[in-house]
């Protein structure tokens, strides 16, 4: 697909890097935090916005691929800057049961320091992170805004990450 | 490695023996879509294939794959393994056809009336759904497309690269003439 976009993509944190920490709000009454899933992989969909289009097909792709990430024993985490109150009204209307994380205060602090905050828009960018059980960041992507980047390449990471424990 | 792009291809060849087909084996050109019964945007498409089905004639292979998002269409599981409970009876395309032109109503008792209008063997085609007898099938369908980089419904692929331009009539026709073109150049 091509973009006409004149924008320049965003580089995110490459292969390799140690994955910030962060804890967020996921319910008014939660936080979640990165590091509660050491030993495990875990994805990271960053989206632009609840409520818009092609975030929705996304998210609700990713719910219905749910058991396949889970195969992995990966935990999925989705991260916009909305708050939580809109994150669980968008959950609830879009039958959602994984943890948005509300990025909302301070906002995009932690898409900035995954390096994939759009400041002209005020969002993140619609990106993707597959991080290993030691936090290690190994696969990263971002598509287009306007592209729903499906879950292919989310599962082929994982599988990358069982061949490279074997080898 | 990390941020490279990928081109989405067909993981899983089309299969005469699995999928569901209309048009010649030997078509130049092959269309596949994964589709969502209750997804008004596949609902939206199905007159487009009907049209350019008729426009190409033997010219084209259409191939229907399942893909129920069932996260945003609670209905669509339910009629993907209806379409593979008359499959079973020899009226696969029959029932699809139905089923997109009834998009709002794909309830059991409606499901189940299809069946009737098509003269299934009604005793089976509710025990078939009751036990669903085709949810493997239909997940098998559907895990297909995830590794093919369906990113939504319906995700066209033509000669097996996805097609990620529109799918109105005249860009989707012009999409599979040229890939008829290179395929008799090959």
């Amino acid at each position: 697909m091509t973009t006409t976009s004149v924008d320049h993509p965003a580089m995110p944190l490459p292969a390799g890097t140690k994955a910030p920490d962060f804890e967020l709000p996921s319910r008014p009454d939660r936080t979640v935090s990165l590091a509660e899933f050491r030993g495990q992989p875990v994805i990271l969909a960053f989206y632009p916005e609840d409520w818009s289009p092609v975030c929705s097909d996304q998210m609700a792709l990713y719910q219905e691929v749910l058991p396949e990430f889970q195969k992995f024993n990966a935990e999925l985490l989705g991260i916009s800057v909305d708050g939580v109150w809109s994150h669980l009204a968008f959950a609830k209307d879009r039958n959602l049961h994984f943890p948005l994380l509300a990025d909302f205060e301070p906002k995009g602090k932690v898409a900035r320091a995954y390096h994939v905050y759009r400041a002209k828009d005020g969002t993140s960018e619609r990106a993707l992170y597959v991080i290993d059980a030691d936090g290690i960041v190994r696969w990263s992507y971002v598509s287009p805004v306007g592209v729903n980047p499906g879950a292919d390449g989310i599962l082929r990471a994982l599988e990358n990450l069982g061949k490279q424990r074997a080898s | 490695m990390s941020t490279t792009r990928w081109k989405a291809v067909l993981t899983m060849p089309v299969n005469q023996d699995r999928d569901h087909i209309q048009g010649p084996a030997d078509a130049a050109a092959t269309l596949v879509e994964y589709g969502d019964y209750e997804c008004p945007y596949c609902g939206a498409a199905y007159p487009i294939i009907k049209e350019v089905q008729a426009r190409m004639g033997r010219r084209l292979r259409f191939v229907f794959r399942n893909f129920p998002i069932t996260t945003s269409h609670p209905h669509a599981g339910q009629a993907a393994e209806a379409a593979e409970a008359a499959a079973s009876q020899g009226k696969f395309w029959q029932m699809h056809d139905l089923l997109y032109e009834n998009q709002r109503r794909l309830r059991d008792q409606d499901l189940r009336a299809y069946a009737e209008k098509l003269r299934l063997d009604v005793e089976v085609f509710d025990r078939e759904l009751a036990e669903h007898v085709y949810a493997e099938r239909i997940h098998d369908d559907f895990l297909s497309g995830v590794r093919s980089g369906v990113n939504g419904t319906p995700t066209f692929y033509i000669n097996g690269a996805r097609h990620d331009g529109s799918y109105e009539l005249e860009p989707l026709l012009r999409a599979l003439e040229r890939a008829a073109a290179s395929e008799r150049g090959s």
